[in-house]
C-alpha cells in the first residue's frame, strides 16, 4: 500500500511541477503586468502543492524495506544513490530522467499564445479541483491534509482561469480565434486525466462526468460551446502518467535541471 | 503535583508564546506570526520547546525563513531544545488573523480580509466589497486577483485613486 501511495504522490507532485515550471515561463513575458503576477502566482501555488508531494514521497522511501525501495526503484533518480544520503525532495525534482516522471502530457506541452495558457490551466484547475475534493478525505492522512491545504488554492485558479476563458471566448474576434484554436491543441490531451493508473488513489474516470459538466458550463458562457461539440470525436492522447511523454519534456528537464546536473548535489 | 507541574507547563508555554509575538512576518513585517494566525501549537516539557506552525499558502516562501526566525528568537531567549514542525491540516484560513492583526495591516496600507463566510467562494465576477485602507471608501474595485505575495490582491479605490494591496479572503 505504502509503495502506491509514494508512487501515485510523485504523479501528484509531477503535475503540478512540470505545471508549475511550465507557467513560470511567463515571468516578465505576460501580456499585462498584473496577469504576469498572477500566472506566476499560480506556478508558486503549484511549486508548493509539488514539494509537499515530493517531501512525504521522500519521507514514505526513507523508511521502506529494502523490498519496498527495490519494487519502486524504477522510480527512484540513479544519481541520488552516489550521494549516500536519505533521498530529499529535490533529488525527486531534479535528477530523474524523462521516464520516471509520472505527470500528464497535458502539463507539460508548451504554453503556446496567452489563450492557450489560459485554456490549459483552466482544464487541469477544473480537473485539480474535482481531485483534491476526493484526496481530503483519502484515508492516507497525508495525503488527505495536501489535497485539503491544495483545494483553497485551487479554487481561486479555477476562478480566475475560468474568467478568462469567458473574457477571451466572449471578447473580440481576435480573441475567440484563438481561444478556439487552443482549444484544437489542447483538447486531445484532457482525456488522459480520466483514465485511472493502477497507482492512483483515486478513481479519477469518477470525476469526468463533473469535469465536463463544468468545462460545457464555462464554454456556454464563453460562446464556445459549439467548438466542445464539433471536437467531442477527437481521439484522446495518453502516456504520461505511465512515463511516456512528448519530446517537449526533455526541453523543460534540461532548463528546469541545469543547476543539479552541472553541480550535483549542491546547495544555496 | 500533577496539577502544579501542568500549571509551571501552561506559564512556560504562555512565555512562548509572547516570545513568538515578537516574531514578524517577513512578507507583511507589521504582524506577527500569532496576528496572522500560522502558530497552531505551543508545547514543552522535558526541557524541550516545541512549535508547530501552518503554511498560509502552499508556496509561501516566506515559511523557510519563518521557521529559521523562530529559531533565532527562542536561542536568543536562552532555550536551546527547539523542534520546529509543520501541519497542513486543518489548512490556515484569514478568520485564524487577530483583530489586532488585522487593525496593524489597515494601518500599515493593506485591506485586511474580508470574513470568510462573507465571500470566499469559486462563483466568477463577483465584486467583494473592500474597504480602501487609506480614505475608508468602500467604492473600489479589483485591478488583479493576485498581488505581490500569493496572500494578496491588488485593488483600487475609486475615490482616493489610490492603488492598494487587499490581504485576500483564504
Amino acid at each position: 500500500m505504502s509503495t502506491a501511495v509514494f508512487t501515485y504522490s510523485l504523479h501528484l507532485a509531477d503535475n503540478a511541477l512540470i505545471l508549475g515550471q511550465r507557467n513560470s515561463e511567463w515571468c516578465a513575458h505576460g501580456p499585462v503586468l498584473e496577469q504576469d503576477i498572477a500566472i506566476t502566482n499560480i506556478s508558486l501555488d503549484l511549486l508548493g502543492q509539488a514539494r509537499n508531494f515530493y517531501q512525504y514521497a521522500a519521507t514514505l522511501y526513507n523508511q521502506f524495506s529494502s523490498e519496498e525501495k527495490e519494487s519502486v526503484d524504477r522510480l527512484v533518480p540513479a544519481l541520488w544513490k552516489t550521494y549516500n544520503r536519505d533521498l530529499e525532495e529535490d533529488d525527486l525534482a531534479f535528477l530523474r530522467v524523462e521516464h520516471q516522471y509520472l505527470h500528464l502530457l497535458i502539463t507539460e506541452l508548451p504554453n503556446g499564445d496567452w489563450a492557450q495558457t489560459i485554456l490549459r490551466q483552466f482544464f487541469f484547475s477544473a480537473f485539480q479541483q474535482l481531485l483534491y475534493t476526493e484526496l481530503q478525505k483519502n484515508s492516507d492522512e497525508q495525503l488527505a491534509a495536501i489535497g485539503e491545504k491544495s483545494l483553497k488554492e485551487v479554487v481561486y485558479h479555477l476562478r480566475w482561469s475560468s474568467e478568462w476563458v469567458i473574457r477571451l471566448g466572449d471578447g473580440t474576434d481576435e480573441s475567440h480565434k484563438r481561444i478556439k484554436k487552443a482549444f484544437g491543441e489542447l483538447w486531445m490531451f484532457t482525456g488522459e486525466m480520466f483514465v485511472p493508473s493502477s497507482y492512483e488513489l483515486v478513481d479519477t474516470g469518477n470525476l469526468k462526468g463533473n469535469w465536463e459538466q463544468k468545462v460545457k458550463e464555462i464554454f456556454d458562457e464563453a460562446l464556445l460551446l459549439s467548438t466542445i461539440e464539433d471536437d467531442l470525436g477527437v481521439k484522446f492522447q495518453k502516456g504520461g502518467k505511465e512515463g511516456k511523454h512528448t519530446e517537449h519534456l526533455d526541453y523543460i528537464l534540461s532548463d528546469m535541471q541545469y543547476l543539479q546536473r552541472a553541480h550535483p548535489n549542491s546547495q544555496w | 503535583m500533577v496539577e502544579e507541574q501542568t500549571n509551571i507547563n501552561v506559564t512556560a508555554e504562555q512565555k512562548i508564546w509572547k516570545i513568538l509575538g515578537e516574531v514578524k512576518d517577513p512578507e507583511v513585517p507589521v504582524l506577527s506570526i500569532i496576528d496572522l494566525g500560522i502558530v497552531r501549537s505551543v508545547n514543552t516539557s522535558n526541557g524541550q520547546v516545541a512549535v508547530n506552525i501552518t503554511p498560509t499558502y502552499s508556496g509561501c516562501p516566506a515559511m523557510d525563513v519563518i521557521q529559521m526566525d523562530i529559531r533565532l528568537k527562542l536561542l536568543e531567549k536562552g532555550y536551546k531544545n527547539i523542534i520546529i514542525s509543520q501541519s497542513l491540516s486543518p489548512a490556515w484560513t484569514t478568520d485564524w488573523m487577530t483583530e489586532e492583526g488585522k487593525r496593524k495591516l489597515k494601518a500599515y496600507g493593506i485591506a485586511p480580509p474580508n470574513p470568510k463566510q462573507q465571500f470566499c467562494s469559486p462563483e466568477m465576477f463577483q465584486q467583494e466589497a473592500v474597504q480602501c485602507p487609506r480614505c475608508n471608501s468602500f467604492h473600489t474595485e479589483v485591478i488583479s486577483r493576485f498581488g505581490s505575495t500569493a496572500c494578496k490582491a491588488l485593488y483600487r479605490c475609486l475615490d482616493c485613486k489610490e492603488a492598494f494591496d487587499y490581504f485576500k479572503c483564504h
